[in-house]
């Protein structure tokens, strides 16, 4: 990117715009996810910054928003916070229970989808698998076709069914949602899989079951790993299927977002907010370790 | 397959035969259709799973935007005498009695609201004269007819028993007319549906142009990123990849709240305006709970799906084509014209496709920061599933709205494959 000696003028004015332009876009992406953790410790319950925040005055800024988090939906919130304040935070606070929904619901739809999609993105990878594009097409559209659709067809479907309301109605909705994450990623990791190496473990007189979970899983294992983040990412923001087939006390984080954005917005939203802001910078950061080391692995040598 | 061509150097060529003695041909697609149905049998659970949770739901959806027995179901025996008399029979006692007995049969189990809303689609205003003629039903003695329209002269209209023999039968394509604001006359004509009824296919329309508009910006604004991103050593890139991956990775709920939050009249936004005297506190922009909220938020939300394609297309192509025409003459621009753009295209068709069908089904984003000017076609299917329960109607509408998704799905396989989709 850097300029050459013989540019013209016009050109080195064009350089530095372009530069500004960018830098400008990137703000555009990354100011509004910013923009919320410090407005997440506003003392009042505005969504701007008061004046005592812009002249960082300590008195602007407080916890009590992180701390409705906990006592909103308690039975005594007032008690003394001892062993048992906590007792009754686990149990009746309303954002804990929803944290404790997404994570049930997002973890066993993620186990599902990646064990069904690693099983079947190796199927797809081998050269002779007949009708592959079809197949792929198929595999991939719960990413494709509108959620809505999707909500609306599975709300028809679980009616009929009796699935309605269930927590098994809900897992199986999210994992085909994330299905399509786990085979994009994993077919990318075994577009550079050397097959000579299960060749060879079986002419070593390893048995297919032996030389998968000795030669191939380990050098996929990065892939599945991230495909696996994806679906969990994919459940654990997922609020359309939860309104449209979950049951009413089936709370999930981001459904109590939702209606907090629709019925009064209020600054708990914000901490809720950076909190999760958090966790996808955590998810990221081991997403981008898992591939570096998944490129090594491969020896794919990035130019 | 190994063994097989390792007996090749001894067999004479006219019969190539296996150790066994079997021929070379046939045990080679033996040892194939092995590895293909290997191959098959992994991906089988999987498209058994999705064929279950997902195509089966669908398809049932589907049927249900041609098919409504609301009415059938619970009219037997008026459905039974529209079957026996054909078109154009003047309804008579024996119709009456029908009716009678049915409106008294469907009072009794509640079912009469759901014949009376089933009528109601097609022809307004008749809800309440089921209803109301229901609950008389019980007291009905014959002569049914007279019975039936002491209770109400309205059951004599003609149009009446039209719409009834037109509802009468559970499979119907009126939905999928009332999706593109047609509608069909008491003779069976299709006509226009009122004026002030036709509102898909402006929200059609208008969830075309918006996610058209918001291609072109994420387009406007993604091919800079993904230049610079595409040209930086990579060291430097993947630092900046960050800031791309971050919004992706980052909740949509949580994006959407940050908008509101930096857009409303209140926002940040407003206020930092007010503050630097660009604006007075009355000229504050109405900048969310309308069009350009929706636009806003979804081409910032969508915005990575543009970069990544664009990055991918543009790391590999080496700076040497461009170096090479600046030095034959080609001023900047035309190098970047002639040289460099013609190589992205692939991937401005791969992230433009993909932008363009995530938009056409976004629902989150314009129901939350739309306002009334921002609703797009999804939300229109959620209100008549949750407010106003026309189910085969939400059902026909999302029929419309798959079949365009479906066909820019099919084309961004044919142009890119789907098994280029790159993520992160």
């Amino acid at each position: 990117m850097a300029l050459p000696v013989y540019a013209s003028p016009l050109e080195r004015i064009w350089h530095y715009t372009y530069i500004a332009i960018c830098v400008a876009i990137f703000t555009f992406l990354i100011a509004p996810i910013l923009i919320v953790i410090p407005l997440s410790f506003n003392a009042e319950p505005y969504f701007t910054f008061t004046e005592k925040m812009l002249s960082f005055d300590p008195e602007g800024y407080s916890l009590r928003w992180y701390d409705i988090l906990l006592t909103f939906g308690m039975t005594a919130p007032d008690a003394p916070r001892g062993a048992s304040w906590w007792m009754d935070v686990w149990n009746n606070a309303t954002w804990v229970r929803a944290a404790k929904n997404s994570v049930i619901i997002g973890v066993s739809s993620t186990i599902v989808a990646t064990v069904l999609g690693t099983i079947a993105a190796l199927g797809l990878s081998r050269p002779e698998m007949p009708y592959r594009r079809a197949i792929m097409a198929i595999l991939i559209s719960p990413m494709i076709v509108p959620i809505i659709i999707t909500a609306t067809g599975l709300f028809f479907f679980y009616s009929a069914t009796g699935l309605a309301g269930s927590y098994v109605g809900v897992v199986l909705a999210h994992a085909t949602l994330g299905i399509p994450f786990v085979i994009i990623t994993v077919t990318a990791t075994l577009i550079g899989f050397d097959r000579s190496l299960t060749r060879a473990a079986a002419s070593l007189g390893a048995d297919p079951t032996t030389t998968f979970f000795k030669v191939t899983m380990p050098l996929i294992l990065p892939g599945v790993i991230s495909g696996a983040l994806f679906a969990f990412v994919t459940s654990f923001d997922e609020v359309v299927v939860v309104l449209f087939v979950a049951a009413h006390d089936q709370q999930t984080i981001p459904r109590q977002m939702w209606n907090g954005i629709r019925e009064q917005i209020s600054p708990a939203i914000m901490s809720v907010a950076t909190i999760l802001v958090i966790v996808s910078v955590a998810l990221l950061a081991t997403v981008e370790i898992l591939r570096r080391r998944s490129e090594k692995l491969r020896g794919v040598t990035s130019s | 397959m190994a063994d097989a061509t390792a007996d090749l150097a001894g067999a004479s060529p006219a019969k190539l035969t296996t150790a066994d003695g079997r021929p070379l041909k046939s045990a080679l697609a033996r040892a194939q259709a092995k590895a293909r149905r290997r191959a098959f049998l992994l991906v089988l659970p999987l498209l058994l799973f999705i064929v279950l949770t997902f195509i089966l739901p669908i398809g049932q959806m589907l049927h249900r935007s041609i098919f409504n027995d609301g009415f059938a179901a619970n009219m037997p025996q008026l459905t039974q005498w529209f079957v026996d008399n054909p078109v154009g029979t003047e309804p008579d006692e024996s119709a009456y009695a029908a009716l009678a007995a049915d409106l008294k049969s469907a009072a009794e189990a509640k079912t009469i609201g759901v014949v009376g809303t089933r009528v109601n689609y097609e022809m307004s205003g008749t809800r309440s004269l089921f209803t109301s003629t229901g609950r008389k039903a019980k007291n009905f003695e014959p002569p049914y007819m007279q019975a039936v329209l002491e209770a109400d002269d309205k059951w004599a209209d003609p149009q009446l028993w039209g719409t009834m023999r037109q509802v009468s039968d559970a499979y119907t394509a009126n939905f999928f007319l009332a999706a593109v604001d047609l509608a069909r006359d008491t003779e069976g004509k299709i006509v226009q549906a009122p004026e002030d009824r036709r509102v898909y296919v402006m929200l059609f329309e208008r969830t075309f142009l918006i996610a058209g508009l918001i291609t072109f910006l994420c387009l406007l604004l993604g091919f800079p990123i993904a230049h610079l991103l595409a040209t930086l050593p990579l060291r430097y890139s993947n630092l900046l990849m960050i800031l791309v991956l971050l919004p992706f990775w980052t909740s949509l709920l949580v994006r959407t709240t940050s908008w509101i939050v930096l857009l409303q009249g209140q926002g940040v936004v407003n206020n930092t305006l007010v503050a630097t005297g660009i604006l007075t506190d009355d000229t504050r922009i109405q900048m969310i709970y309308n069009q350009m909220g929706t636009i806003i938020a979804m081409t910032h939300i969508l915005l990575p799906f543009m970069i990544l394609p664009l990055y991918s297309v543009m790391r590999p192509i080496p700076p040497s084509y461009v170096r090479a025409a600046r030095s034959l003459g080609a001023s900047s621009w035309t190098a970047f014209r002639r040289i460099y753009l013609p190589q992205t295209l692939p991937g401005i068709g791969a992230g433009a496709l993909l932008v363009f069908i995530l938009g056409v089904g976004y629902y989150i984003t314009p129901a939350l920061v739309g306002g009334a000017s921002g609703q797009l076609i999804s939300n229109l299917i959620a209100f008549h599933m949750q407010d106003s329960l026309n189910w085969s109607l939400a059902a026909a509408i999302a029929a419309v709205l798959l079949a365009a998704v479906l066909v820019l799905y099919w084309l961004y396989d044919r142009l890119i494959g789907i098994d280029n989709l790159k993520l992160g």
